[in-house]
């Protein structure tokens, strides 16, 4: 059964079809890439998946679960961790305590034995606290650990995002758009944590991205967007010597 | 215990120490007599302040919300406590003020509830703009309720001849004129009010101490930061800020208790937008998520106006002076940064080997 299994899926703002019978199945463990040009609906389809927005038409399976239609909230809770385009980070809180929220539903305690210190508070924050620094050390950010997010440089703030949403303990992981505003080396250096993360963590993930040097390293099969349609999908290699492809990215 | 939880535990403790330390002195201060009568009956409104500066810190620092109707919920604690002692006279006197104290945190705590619901799916201004609403709301219904009590129970009207008493009966809410008379019901312990007030203060600092820095305070400050996010990670966004707002009111609530039991005449007309206004100038010029800072703001901010009485009609500008002053110290970016460099000339060791 796939991790990820969607179907006609589709959502119209007014008149738009801004995605229309989209469908994708990924196995667990697989490394998929959903790309595109700018404004093909990439970013709509991972709102549509993490309940940003309710989907007009079509059903999504995680697991073999339906999630379609559940809140934000309900959907990360059944597995479905994400980063975003541009950075969302806690940017006041530490980098340490970025991934404790992370935590927050897989080590819970009430607010009272907050306020009144309990034992039950102080055994989960030590867990959550040695959880979370092991978690840093894999994204090498243990040693910013107490700074504030804000004022980590950019690549590790996007880094810090992945570490965040993998403290939810997800099935599947969206990266939208990790290598966006990082210079070579900082990308090879991305691919080769993503490819960590996917090793380490038995994780698998849907990306999308627009540098097709990572996108033809790292992903195992692509999904093509164009208008809000799919134009293309298949084995990596296939899919970027497709003609069509090449058009729609490149123009005749 | 982690390097950063020890500086938070560091700090914590030097707050609490830091208001010990002020009732010690003043305390001292007072039973050599040192202080004036002027000051003395300053000390419990100070403790009045500063809980409400704390309680609002924690909605305007901590959850980022703006909120302009914190007399609000001082008025219905206080009303709600003062009812409650003036109804329940055969209540021995200590276990009264706890309840008292209780009830009127809980009947702000449920108004805090009831509004917080729909208020907080709002965002920045209009948030505002309803809270002070509430605020202005609670103060005129209250101008209009008329409370009695006589053998058959409790009497409630909204005219001064709504109900007619039996004999023997008490008027306790008077409309406009309030409740008179509640600080003399409590006459054996009004000497132990101030010290009363500072347990309040350390009480409300342990609460907010404690959960800001704890699971919820997390996922409290982590949707102030960036709400998209925090849902993402499966925070459930409304829950919390609606924690804040409550625990928020509640500690509003506390301070509404102590206001009222400390004064002979409660009227409603205190609690006007100018006291919402003044209880967030504190906590703006004390530091916005900066507990310490909203007490020290407090207590020279309440002070100052009476400390100037001396020079008559300058007071108001000195006072403005002040306020101006000290923006200028907490948030100018030239003093921020003149004040860290103070900082590390005062404790280069530490510095050093925090930078090693």
């Amino acid at each position: 059964m796939a991790m990820l299994d969607v179907k006609n899926l589709g959502i119209s703002f007014g008149g738009l079809h801004a995605v229309d019978d989209f469908h994708v199945e990924i196995e667990k463990g697989q490394l998929y890439g959903l790309i595109g040009p700018n404004g093909a609906g990439k970013t709509t389809v991972f709102n549509l998946l993490t309940g940003v927005y309710k989907p007009n038409e079509g059903i999504i399976k995680l697991d073999g679960n339906d999630i379609t239609g559940r809140s934000t909230i309900e959907i990360n809770k059944s597995g479905v961790a994400r980063t975003f385009q541009n950075i969302r980070l806690f940017h006041k809180l530490s980098v340490l305590d970025n991934v404790k929220v992370g935590m927050h539903n897989h080590h819970a305690y009430s607010g009272l034995s907050g306020v009144f210190r309990t034992p039950k508070f102080r055994r989960t924050e030590k867990e959550m606290n040695e959880k979370g620094m092991e978690l840093l050390k894999v994204f090498d950010l243990d040693q910013e650990a107490f700074i504030e997010a804000d004022n980590l440089p950019y690549g590790k703030q996007r880094k810090l995002e992945i570490a965040r949403a993998l403290a939810t303990e997800p099935k599947l992981l969206l990266l939208d758009e990790p290598a966006a505003g990082m210079n070579p080396n900082e990308t090879a250096e991305l691919m080769d944590t993503i490819r960590f993360v996917r090793d380490h963590f038995d994780m698998t993930i849907l990306l999308i991205e627009h540098d097709m040097k990572l996108v033809g390293g790292i992903c195992e099969k692509l999904t093509v967007l164009n208008f809000g349609q799919i134009l293309c999908e298949g084995e990596t290699a296939e899919v970027l010597s497709n003609p069509a492809v090449i058009t729609a990215y490149l123009g005749e | 215990m982690n390097k950063n939880e020890r500086k938070i535990f560091k700090n914590n403790m030097l707050t609490y120490l830091m208001v010990i330390a002020f009732f010690v002195i003043v305390q001292t201060m007072s039973s050599t007599g040192h202080l004036s009568n002027l000051l003395n009956a300053l000390l419990v409104p100070i403790c009045v302040y500063t809980v409400a500066t704390l309680s609002l810190n924690l909605v305007v620092g901590f959850s980022g919300e703006l909120s302009l109707g914190h007399a609000g919920f001082m008025c219905v604690g206080a009303y709600a406590s003062a009812l409650f002692s003036n109804i329940a006279q055969n209540v021995p006197l200590v276990p009264r003020f706890i309840i008292a104290i209780l009830i009127g945190a809980a009947v702000a705590a449920v108004f805090g509830f009831l509004i917080g619901i729909p208020v907080l799916r709002l965002r920045g201004d209009y948030l505002a703009i309803v809270t002070l609403a509430f605020g202005e709301i609670i103060k005129n219904l209250i101008n209009i309720l008329y409370v009695g009590v006589d053998e058959n129970g409790l009497h409630v009207a909204t005219t001064s001849n709504g109900y007619k008493l039996a004999a023997g009966g008490k008027q306790i809410m008077k409309g406009a004129l309030g409740i008179s008379g509640t600080s003399a019901l409590y006459k054996p312990i009004k000497s132990w009010f101030f010290l009363i007030g500072i347990i309040l203060v350390l009480i409300t600092l342990f609460i907010i101490q404690n959960l800001v820095y704890s699971r919820t305070g997390r996922a409290i400050m982590a949707a102030r930061d960036n709400r998209i996010a925090a849902e993402s990670v499966g925070i459930n966004v409304l829950k919390y800020k609606l924690t804040a707002f409550v625990v928020s009111a509640a500690l509003a609530g506390v301070a509404g208790v102590l206001y009222s039991h400390n004064l002979s005449m409660l009227k409603v007309s205190t609690f006007d937008y100018n006291l919402s206004i003044l209880i967030l100038v504190y906590v703006v010029l004390g530091g916005i998520g900066n507990l310490r800072g909203s007490i020290i703001a407090t207590v020279i901010l309440y002070a100052l106006p009476e400390l100037l009485r001396g020079f008559s009609n300058y007071r108001m500008l000195i006072y403005a002076v002040v306020l101006i002053a000290m923006m200028l110290f907490n948030w100018a970016p030239a003093a921020r940064n003149w004040r860290s460099r103070m900082l590390e000339k005062i404790r280069p060791g530490k510095e050093r080997k925090e930078a090693a």
